[in-house]
């Protein structure tokens, strides 16, 4: 089974049409389906691993949205089905986000260090 | 009629692709609370927010049935949109282009889109307060 490193590098892709991001439910599916992925969150997608996101409240008239996108808790669940989620460090930082923001199990690297994870993997799906 | 003013608004993604749509129909839905009327030209995938066929499905990743799920779809915002606009007594006057249309087979609307094209954009544009363009990016 190839190794798959997906990069998520854009961030709340219709989230709120979907209920979900379409890359991490995709991923989800593929590794209920056996295949054998990570995840690596950089620039604005590393806003994804930030703990206690809010999107709830759309409405257009009396069309509301039920179910509003909870990203956070959607990283969570997929670390626990063992796929890792690395994040870009220096992504995060220009961003003001610390470690005390993120869900937890979240794996950080470096840009120097992108090589390196990538070589890791057989496949790269740049998203 | 509104006696608020007009607002036309060109929008460009495809549904379930970009939060672009989104934030065009919540831009969208604002004026019209406000008792604005707004033209909306549907440009190239834009013109299948307001498809019929648009159907909710099923989650399988959270093991949600379509009922639990309640997906929304963009067909059914605009939708709402349009009765919003009629509370408000507010016109909302939605183009789709139709060689947009055509090339992607997308031609079965919800009630309330009307065909066009580019010179609707350049006509409702020249008699409006504002223009926004939301193109893809």
């Amino acid at each position: 089974m190839p190794k798959i490193l997906n990069i998520i590098e854009t961030a709340y892709r219709a989230t709120l049409e979907e209920q979900d991001d379409t890359v991490l439910w995709l991923t989800h599916m593929l590794k209920n389906a056996g295949a054998d992925t990570s995840i690596l969150l950089r620039a604005n997608a590393v806003n994804y691993a930030v703990k206690g996101q809010d999107a709830s409240g759309l409405s257009f008239g009396d069309a509301k949205l039920m179910h509003p996108p909870e990203i956070d808790k959607d990283v969570e669940k997929i670390i626990e089905k063992a796929v890792p989620v690395y994040l870009v460090e220096e992504d995060a930082k220009e961003r003001g986000l610390s470690d005390g923001d993120m869900v937890s199990g979240i794996k950080k690297v470096m840009r120097r260090q992108l090589p390196e994870l990538l070589d890791q993997h057989d496949q790269i799906w740049h998203w | 009629m509104s006696s608020g003013k007009t607002l036309t608004i060109a929008i460009m993604d495809a549904p379930y692709e970009s939060a672009n749509s989104t934030t065009a129909l919540r831009i969208i839905n604002a004026a019209l609370e406000k008792g604005h009327s707004v033209n909306v030209f549907a440009y190239e995938g834009a013109v299948s927010l307001t498809m019929r066929a648009q159907q909710p499905h099923p989650n399988p990743v959270k093991g949600t049935s379509v009922e639990q799920e309640q997906h929304p779809t963009t067909k059914d915002w605009v939708a709402s949109l349009f009765k919003v606009a009629n509370k408000q007594a507010a016109n909302l006057d939605w183009v789709n282009c139709g060689l947009c249309v055509d090339e992607r087979g997308a031609a079965e609307w919800i009630e309330g889109p009307r065909r066009g094209g580019p010179k609707d954009f350049l006509d409702a544009s020249l008699a409006s307060d504002a223009t926004l363009v939301i193109p893809t990016k």
